[in-house]
């Protein structure tokens, strides 16, 4: 449990995401240029992937290099649960510089959810991290193709806190802005970036929300009816079954019922349910509550220190692949109306 | 660790002493627990099933021929549950549904 306002001690873990060719290493670099991260521990699978060579201070041991920029860059053998110890580890016994955020690059092809579910099931690791931001890029020149044909990609997408469009200037604008409606689509909570914009933040992308305002911001991003069209409101997404949509609740909701709830939808159905956001009114709660969740990995509930706009209706957002929505949405309502005080 | 059972301390499951967060073991928490255990019998009754607190640390979830398990959590309860009732707790099961929806019309 996090008190409002208050920042987590724990180093954020952020991923960095996205399919094959989609300039995953080419953003990493930039992001390790950025002076704002130049304290980061940055784990890959493999240290020839991601070109570096001209980054390279030296070698500290077989499998780890200090970057130019102050960074430490390792690889990741075969456990990533055992790579991020070791690495804690050495910071600990200051073998290392003393990072304080660890960006770990998937490759194309993975599940971002088993590299979360690390951090979250290791209670070592648990105990020192705490998820950050999963950074998903997308290739503007075939991203409609792998969302269409590769499940894999669509999932990188739903399960983004960021989105970065690449090679931009390849596609052209009117393709990019169709990918960047289809993201929307399929993730509306995460505003996709543009990798050529001139005025791309690369700090901000890694910055996760922890101050008041920016906790906030995020809550009212995901969970706000936005001026898109049809709003939040069940948005056909065309990628390999995907879809997301947003239940509104007008009235206080019950958290021992809603946790029943969840934790059996994410139980039985998790593989198919990508992601869970909502802004909660919790009965007995004087701050609404933030719940952010991938798959079967759940972060800790947040509370916010005030609404972020005048709506103070409870919303759940879900972006859920081959689920019906009236099916989840009915089924929610039968859970919460098991206590008539706070039934619909 | 409990000296007394020997029991290790497990980590919080995130859907613990949200409404009103406060250290464990607190009344409030204990409060918590208990409507805990009460919402899960609701939904547990049309799978035979039925949840106890054990000591204000874990759960008990029994069928009705006695045959239990103990889980620390709700991130292992649902599979302890299917195991005990020998079927999947899904909650969109069109017929768990009808059954809740005529539980909660009931007066």
């Amino acid at each position: 449990m996090t008190a409002p306002g208050v920042a987590p001690s724990r180093l954020p873990l952020h991923l960095v995401s996205g399919f094959l060719g989609s300039g995953k290493t080419t953003l990493l670099r930039r992001l390790l240029d950025t002076p704002a991260l130049a304290d980061s521990a940055v784990l890959v699978n493999e240290l020839g992937e991601i070109g570096l060579d001209h980054h390279l201070l030296r070698h500290l041991d077989g499998e780890t290099v200090l970057l130019r920029s102050g960074c430490i860059c390792c690889t990741v053998r075969d456990d990533l649960g055992q790579a991020l110890k070791d690495l804690l580890d050495r910071r600990a016994r200051g073998e290392v510089p003393p990072f304080q955020r660890i960006i770990v690059e998937s490759t194309g092809l993975a599940d971002p959810v088993p590299i979360l579910s690390t951090v979250t099931s290791e209670p070592m690791l648990r105990h020192h991290l705490r998820l950050g931001c999963v950074v998903t890029t997308v290739d503007a020149v075939n991203g409609a193709l792998h969302l269409e044909r590769q499940p894999e990609s669509g999932k990188q997408v739903a399960v983004a806190d960021r989105l970065v469009i690449t090679k931009t200037d390849l596609a052209g604008p009117a393709v990019t802005e169709a990918l960047a409606r289809r993201l929307r689509a399929i993730n509306p909570g995460a505003t996709p970036f543009h990798a050529m914009a001139t005025d791309l933040d690369l700090g901000a992308l890694l910055t996760d929300a922890v101050s008041p305002n920016a906790l906030r911001a995020e809550a009212l991003a995901w969970t706000s009816p936005a001026p898109r069209p049809g709003g939040l409101q069940s948005l056909p997404s065309h990628a390999a079954g995907l879809h997301s949509f947003c239940m509104v609740f007008g009235h206080a909701i019950d958290w021992v019922t809603l946790g029943i709830w969840l934790t059996m939808l994410l139980q039985a159905h998790g593989e198919r349910v990508l992601r869970v956001k909502g802004l909660l009114d919790i009965a007995g709660s004087a701050h609404p509550v933030f719940i952010n969740g991938v798959q079967h990995v759940m972060h800790q509930p947040l509370h916010l220190d005030g609404w972020p706009d005048g709506d103070r209706r409870s919303r759940l957002v879900f972006i859920v692949r081959d689920l019906p929505r009236d099916l989840i949405e009915r089924s929610c309502r039968a859970f919460l109306g098991l206590v008539p005080e706070y039934a619909a | 660790m409990c000296g007394l059972c020997g029991i290790v301390g497990t980590a919080p499951h995130w859907t613990d002493g949200v409404p009103a967060p406060s250290p464990p073991d607190t009344p409030t928490r204990r409060r918590e627990r208990q409507e805990r255990v009460r919402g899960l019998n609701r939904v547990l009754r049309p799978f035979g099933l039925t949840a106890s607190d054990w000591q204000g640390s874990a759960y008990i979830i029994a069928t009705y021929t006695g045959r239990s398990e103990i889980v620390d959590n709700a991130a292992h309860l649902w599979q302890a549950a299917a195991r005990l009732c020998g079927r999947a707790c899904d909650p969109l099961d069109a017929g768990l549904l009808e059954r809740l929806e005529k539980e909660a019309m009931r007066p």
